[in-house]
């Protein structure tokens, strides 16, 4: 790939990662390029920019990894209990 | 014969996200939030032999749940409700009946419909998660809903970076094309 050329993949690659604001300046440049003569990956980028915002919009809250283990934990030990008796 | 059956050793893992955002819209509370969710799994393993199997699990999940955040705010409506009521009621006698809040209008304040709105998207999206293979799925919600770095879940995960991110732009296809049946 040239300097300022990437392909389909790879625009692909840095779109995922500027939703979550880990695109360098210098591969959203080339993702702009790439986006002004490829209208499939420019229709790509629009759609992963609504999932985000909706994602963003909804606020989804959820439990994280540690208080998941930790009810998990505590559950299956009541689980144990209710089966014995 | 019934159609659904009661498998409690996945509960936890299958439904707790989904039935900790459905209270946390409601309590506001991450702590409450987590209390209720524990005491619903509780409160279903108790009473499984009640199950007809005519909803899904996580309906009837879902319905134990409601009974849990009505008996939360009854016992904090029977303690702490009373003083917050006398608190912000106006003393002004012009005023006489006003509340205070009332008297405060917040322009940037969220509609009930907006509020209604984000709690229906949130529910489809973990729709949609859930139908995501589980290691996507582990994946999306820590990067995403999480927002953990990348070399956290790499690390916690013992995955490469470019691993991550095929995992990540599959799942985020997936979310997509689900979201684009069940939503819009």
């Amino acid at each position: 790939m040239g300097l300022f050329n990437v392909n389909c993949n790879e625009a692909g690659h840095i779109c995922d990662k500027s939703q979550y604001s880990e695109a360098g300046l210098w591969e959203i440049i080339k993702l702009k390029i790439h986006h002004s003569y490829c209208k499939i990956c420019r229709e790509h980028s629009k759609r992963n920019s609504v999932l985000t915002k909706l994602l963003r919009s909804a606020g989804i809250e959820i439990l994280d990894e540690k208080s998941k283990a930790k009810m998990e934990e505590d559950f299956q030990k009541e689980l144990a209990k209710h089966q014995e008796q | 014969m019934p159609k659904h059956h009661l498998d409690p050793n996945t509960w936890v893992k299958s439904y707790s996200d989904y039935l900790f955002n459905y209270t946390i819209t409601r309590v506001n509370d991450r702590e409450t939030a987590q209390d209720l969710v524990s005491e619903t799994f509780l409160a279903g393993l108790k009473s499984m032999k009640n199950f007809k199997g005519q909803a899904s699990e996580r309906t009837w999940l879902i319905s134990i749940l409601k009974r849990k955040i009505i008996d939360y705010y009854r016992k904090i409506n029977s303690n702490k409700g009373k003083a917050e009521v006398r608190m912000t009621f106006s003393s002004d006698n012009e005023n006489d009946g006003d509340w205070l809040e009332e008297r405060v209008a917040d322009p940037f304040d969220k509609t009930a419909e907006d509020t209604l709105e984000n709690s229906e998207l949130g529910e489809a999206i973990l729709n949609c998660m859930e139908k995501l293979p589980q290691k996507q799925a582990e994946v999306f919600k820590m990067k995403t809903v999480l927002g953990y770095e990348t070399e956290v879940i790499c690390n916690e995960l013992n995955i490469t970076a470019s691993n991550l991110w095929v995992i990540i732009h599959r799942a985020r296809t997936a979310m997509a094309s689900c979201l684009d049946k069940n939503w819009f």
